[in-house]
């Protein structure tokens, strides 16, 4: 928490980026949950209108295969606990993924309500209604079987760690999940817009799914500086690299050093663990860097903190950005003024502070490449973030020694199990090649990975 | 624009759509709110003697719903109207003479016995009403004491009361009919036997809605204890409509007045009961769901649908459907139908798929070159109908007629001309019948 108050407490002076800029009112409406959920009536009348498909589409799209036309079946007959157990038992962190998913580009648009009436059964809402209903009897999904006697070591508290953790959990191995911060969730917990998850719903959530037993949580022990790969492998009779990413990708400008330009996702980071979100220094006028749901993220989260003026930029056209139509419109919806088609290529400053940014006007080139068109433009801003991707920094798994993992593209190389050039070792999430930045597909790793580690030590 | 008048067994109303016997009609405040929201007449709530009697406490009705809540089913419990004789024959007087062109109906239930009939019968004419119905219907409650359903049940019963009352009276008498029977049709020809102007059905059919998974229970409960009830609206109207067409079409009472009651919801309803036979229909869940206004939409959907068919007044449609209900034997075998889906209208849910895989005939594709596709196989079709049924898309899937080639299920020729079962091969008996009807 210290470093928190720190980040909080280090408002550059002489910069217009200051904390406090609203009523506690304020706060507090702009902060609180961005879907109202169903009532129970609104939950029943929903469910009715899911057709209950034929090989459904939606559960094809989901990454975590639920069944979800017989969760929402389960719904319509008043059996929202069997809903969230056909639920939980393919997608534990069936609750956050109600809350995060982009279901618009998966189970939802998968949906066959739209070719009729471009209108899906809103089914992340659903899935939402029937995981509280269980949370709030129950501190936790699925039985443990009678121990093995195996250990295995999981690496990173996120998605895919506690996914692997929770299942092999069940089958009753012994589980201890090493996390480097102070606190398990990874980027539910420190990554996504506060106001999708409210109420604490990550640390709930991660009590809830390691509410299991047989499983060890171990904070403040980070790969590489605490603990090794090496030893694990030693120690333990399988070990789950659940990393994630670790750092976000530099402007490559000079100035990237000043007081004002900042990396979205630490800010982010910041701003959910303030323990009040008046602390929470925003410039006046913002501007955000990049073109996904982080960028989204950390522009939305600005204006509800007060900035003034906050514009997201981004090198190519609309259609090409990672955040979605709806996040878009989130955007938006709350006043982030979208310039596209600039890409930076300045930033100015004075005393160490940073005050605009230059960009260059980009176009699609007839080659069918982005290029420059000469033409420049200055945004004056007060802060700028940076949300242009987030990298894997491999060193703690990397190297020319035995405990190495093969890398390709920068990420950890797995089979369709999940299983790493490294016997004993597999690995999940967003630090595996082909990982996709989203919380649904981390748990699947999870999930099969722990699969497959079932099958290797009961082997 | 079309003549929506009629005149069912004498008695006239602007317009066919009359308020069944039921708690709607109990008093007259009521009567005269769906008066004035436009209904062409009523069928006064069924008095009886005094003492008047009295109904439970606790709830009267159960239901059974859609998960949106829409009303499927009603059922009640309740019994005959429960104020005293005097006070509704004084109000039925007082409404007819407000509102002399509307229908005005009163229905009856008292103990079986001709002086008790005709004591009632004498003191209803007094009111100036346009009618009587006997109410042999109501299967819960009174049935208990030897009147309603009880009577209803036993066609001689039915022929006595209503002799008696067309003795005792001038007025027409309609003979509400209970569908708690196996063959309708006993009943409809003891009542035209026994004298009376027309039958009107279907009552309520007895029921119980659900059972209380806690209380273990009937619902509605009382007390922890539950009675059958008599259901209507919706889910009945099938039954109703099935019904009149067996009084329809029995040469015994051919020609009978029929007024159609059974889950009539919509004009479209109305036209399909009087497309059967009916000279008018009754209507109660309907109003006790949305209120006495839903008869503008019977009133005016009705009148655009006769329009639209050049039919003048109700007589010009009324029991066209009639001759085109027959007794399956003399259905045409060879009609071949396919089913055929509109790919343009299919949204792909599979459901027509996953119902013919799994319960009818295997002749619906899921996969074809490996994408999601559903057609129909017509070699394996029989054409029954399922896949159209489960389609949650109106018009997505249709039948069509084969009406030339070869019925690639069967392998045989397609022969346009009517072959029933009662000359087919297969038929045992087949060797001594003609091709009938």
């Amino acid at each position: 928490m210290s470093s928190v108050l720190d980040a909080l407490a280090a408002v550059p002076a002489g910069t217009d980026v200051a904390a406090g800029r609203l009523s506690p009112d304020q706060y507090a409406k702009n902060f609180a949950d961005m879907h109202d959920p169903l009532s129970r009536h609104e939950a029943v009348v929903e469910s009715d209108r899911c057709y209950f498909c034929y090989d459904p589409p939606c559960q094809k799209a989901c990454p975590t295969s639920i069944d979800i036309p017989m969760f929402i079946r389960k719904i319509g007959t008043g059996n929202v606990d069997g809903a969230a157990e056909t639920i939980f038992s393919a997608n534990i962190l069936g609750g956050m993924c109600a809350r995060v998913c982009p279901t618009e580009t998966l189970c939802e648009e998968a949906c066959v309500r739209n070719t009729a009436e471009d209108q899906p059964v809103r089914i992340g809402l659903l899935q939402r209604y029937a995981t509280d209903h269980y949370m709030e009897s129950h501190d936790g999904y699925g039985a443990r079987k009678a121990p093995t006697g195996k250990t295995v070591a999981v690496v990173g508290a996120g998605p895919a760690g506690l996914a692997a953790a929770h299942a092999l959990a069940a089958e009753g191995h012994d589980v201890t999940v090493f996390e480097a911060r102070p606190k398990a969730g990874g980027l539910n917990e420190h990554g996504i817009a506060s106001y999708k998850t409210v109420n604490d719903f990550a640390q709930k959530e991660v009590d809830f799914v390691l509410s299991i037993g047989g499983v060890t949580l171990e904070t403040g022990k980070a790969l590489g500086r605490d603990i090794r790969l090496g030893d694990l492998r030693r120690s333990y009779d399988a070990v789950f690299l659940g990393l994630g990413l670790q750092a976000v990708n530099a402007l490559g400008l000079e100035g990237e050093g000043m007081l004002g330009v900042e990396d979205a996702v630490s800010w982010i980071e910041t701003l959910r663990q303030a323990p009040d979100k008046a602390m929470v220094p925003v410039g006046r006028r913002v501007v955000v860097i990049g073109g996904g749901m982080t960028a989204v993220d950390a522009a939305v989260q600005a204006r509800k903190l007060g900035a003034e003026e906050v514009t997201m930029v981004y090198r190519r056209g609309q259609e090409s950005m990672n955040a979605s139509t709806y996040e878009q419109e989130v955007a938006q919806v709350n006043g982030v003024k979208l310039v596209t088609f600039a890409a930076p290529v300045a930033l100015h400053g004075a005393n160490g502070v940073v005050t605009g940014v230059e960009f260059e006007r980009t176009r699609m080139g007839l080659s069918g490449k982005l290029e420059g068109t000469g033409e420049r433009v200055l945004i004056p801003a007060d802060q700028v973030m940076k949300a242009i991707g987030q990298v894997f920094v491999p060193g703690p798994v990397a190297g020319e020694t035995a405990e190495a993992v093969a890398l390709d593209k920068g990420r950890i190389v797995v089979d369709a199990d999940g299983r790493t050039s490294l016997p004993k070792v597999w690995a999940g999430g967003d630090c595996v090649l082909g990982g996709e930045d989203l919380t649904v597909q981390a748990v699947e790793h999870g999930k099969i990975a722990a699969r497959s580690i079932h099958a290797a030590l009961m082997g | 624009m079309a003549d929506l008048r009629t005149d069912f067994i004498g008695i006239k109303s602007p317009n066919p759509f009359w308020l069944a016997s039921a708690p709607p009609t109990d008093k007259k405040y009521n009567v005269e709110r769906a008066f004035k929201a436009g209904w062409g007449g009523v069928v006064w709530k069924t008095l009886g003697e005094d003492p008047e009697i009295v109904n439970v406490n606790g709830p009267r009705y159960g239901a059974v719903h859609s998960n949106d809540r829409r009303l499927i089913a009603l059922n009640n419990i309740e019994l005959i109207t429960d104020r005293p004789l005097e006070v509704n024959l004084r109000e039925i007087a007082e409404v007819k003479k407000a509102f002399p062109d509307r229908a005005m109906v009163v229905s009856l239930m008292v103990p079986c016995e001709e002086r008790n009939w005709t004591a009632i019968v004498k003191r209803v004419e007094e009111t100036g009403c346009d009618g009587i119905e006997l109410n042999f219907g109501c299967p819960h409650g009174m049935s208990e004491r030897g009147m309603g359903s009880s009577v209803g049940q036993v066609p001689e019963y039915i022929e006595m009361v209503t002799r008696w009352c067309k003795a005792a009276s001038r007025m027409p008498v309609i003979v509400k009919l209970t569908p708690n029977i196996t063959d309708i049709r006993y009943p409809a020809r003891a009542a035209k036997a026994g004298g009376a102007d027309a039958v009107s059905l279907i009552n309520t059919v007895s029921s119980i809605m659900s059972v209380d998974l806690d209380l273990f229970a009937p619902t509605p409960t009382i007390d922890g204890k539950g009675s059958h009830g008599g259901m209507c609206g919706p889910a009945v109207r099938p039954i109703a409509l099935n019904m009149v067409a067996e009084i329809a079409r029995d040469a015994a009472t051919a020609g009978l007045p029929i007024s159609g009651i059974g889950g009539v919801t919509t004009w479209k309803d109305a036209a399909e009961f009087i497309a059967l036979g009916c000279g008018n229909v009754q209507v109660c869940t309907a109003a006790m769901t949305y209120g006495f206004k839903i008869v503008e939409e019977m009133i005016d959907g009705l009148s655009a649908y006769m329009d639209q068919k050049g039919f003048r007044s109700i007589e010009d449609f009324r029991g066209r459907a009639v001759p085109n209900v027959t007794d399956w034997q003399y259905l045409n075998l060879n009609y071949v139908t396919k089913a055929r889906i509109d790919q343009d209208l299919c949204i792909k849910c599979g459901r027509c798929h996953i119902a013919c895989e799994d319960t009818s005939h295997q002749a619906i594709t899921h996969l074809v070159d490996g994408v999601r596709h559903f057609e129909v196989m017509d070699d394996e079709c029989v054409g029954c109908n399922l896949c159209v049924n489960v389609c949650p898309v109106d018009n997505c899937i249709t039948m069509v007629e084969l009406t030339e080639g070869v019925d690639p299920r069967t392998g045989r020729p397609i022969h346009r001309e009517y072959a029933n079962w009662t000359t087919h091969p297969n038929n045992p008996a087949a060797a001594n019948k003609v091709a009938a009807e």
